[in-house]
């Protein structure tokens, strides 16, 4: 068995993928295209994207509401890849609800639009405390709400990937839409964060 | 069970207290948490092939999927009142409260 696994790290990359290509398509499991498209998404998905939508929605009415009826729609609006990947809702804070992110079973994450998640998702224990004592973990990373507003936690169970469109910050009413995409971070787009003006 | 939604948004509904891993190997996606427990429908989410089955490969059943919402302190016992849990359930683990 040891042997067999050493031969398979000789062959050469680029051999390995097209013989697993050939097969995947002789199977009728994935088309070289549909490979393609894949590693495309793969490589574009980061935070970044996640953020434009962000952006895009603080400034365009109309995108936000079509992004919190249909994340998927609204992604591939900004040229986001989402062939192939699981359903994305995204959930609006508002002034007196804040909503937090979490798979309690495992790391279901919108990773079309955010990237792999961080590594702390998928500990035991950011999974647990999410759900039972959301104060506790959010005042851990320093997120501090205001008085009377309620948590909702979703828990990622099963075929949708949720994302949070968070609370533009107020003090960026001036700002154009390439300077917001810039200020929201991965951990603000599931509500483990507020997005915070640098020096606020 | 057919793939239609039988469940209004705004029913109350109960999850099943059901706990399958007792009785053999399985793949459940309803967390332990919310098994027993009262909640409601706040959104339909559409048609998806259960998960029970597709990991084993086997021929998956159609089921409607819920987003149901769950007042967090009920479960835990402690907390905070008026934070929620928001829970994807399967319409195969819900029954009307």
């Amino acid at each position: 068995m040891a042997g067999t696994v050493l031969r398979l790290e000789e062959v050469a990359g680029e051999r390995l993928l097209r013989a697993v290509a050939a097969l995947l398509a002789a199977k009728g499991i994935a088309s070289p295209t549909e490979i393609t498209e894949q590693i495309a998404m793969t490589d574009n998905a980061s935070p970044a994207q996640g953020a434009r939508m962000v952006a895009r929605a603080w400034v365009d009415p109309q995108f936000r509401a079509l992004m919190l009826s249909d994340g998927t729609r609204a992604a591939e609006m900004l040229g986001i890849p989402m062939r192939g990947a699981p359903p994305l809702g995204v959930l609006e804070d508002t002034p007196d609800l804040h909503h937090l992110i979490v798979c309690t079973l495992c790391s279901c994450y919108p990773r079309a639009v955010l990237g792999y998640p961080p590594f702390w998702y998928k500990s035991g224990a950011y999974r647990a405390r999410a759900v039972r004592d959301p104060r506790g973990l959010l005042a851990e990373w320093g997120t501090v709400l205001d008085p009377g507003v309620r948590i909702r936690v979703v828990d990622s169970t099963a075929d949708y990937r949720w994302m949070v469109l968070p609370l533009r910050p107020a003090e960026t009413a001036k700002w154009n839409e390439d300077r917001l995409a810039a200020l929201v971070r991965e951990t603000d787009m599931i509500g483990v964060t507020l997005p915070r003006v640098a020096g606020d | 069970m057919s793939g239609s939604p039988q469940l209004a948004v705004g029913s109350r509904v109960r999850v099943r207290d059901d706990w399958p891993e007792t009785r053999g190997r399985v793949h459940i996606r309803t967390p332990h948490y919310v098994r027993g427990r009262t909640g409601t429908v706040v959104r339909c989410l559409g048609d998806f092939p259960d998960p029970e089955q597709l990991a084993f490969a086997r021929p998956a059943r159609i089921l409607p999927l819920y987003h149901v919402l769950f007042e967090q302190p009920q479960i835990w016992l402690e907390g905070c009142a008026g934070d929620q849990l928001l829970v994807e359930i399967y319409g195969s683990w819900l029954e009307p409260s």
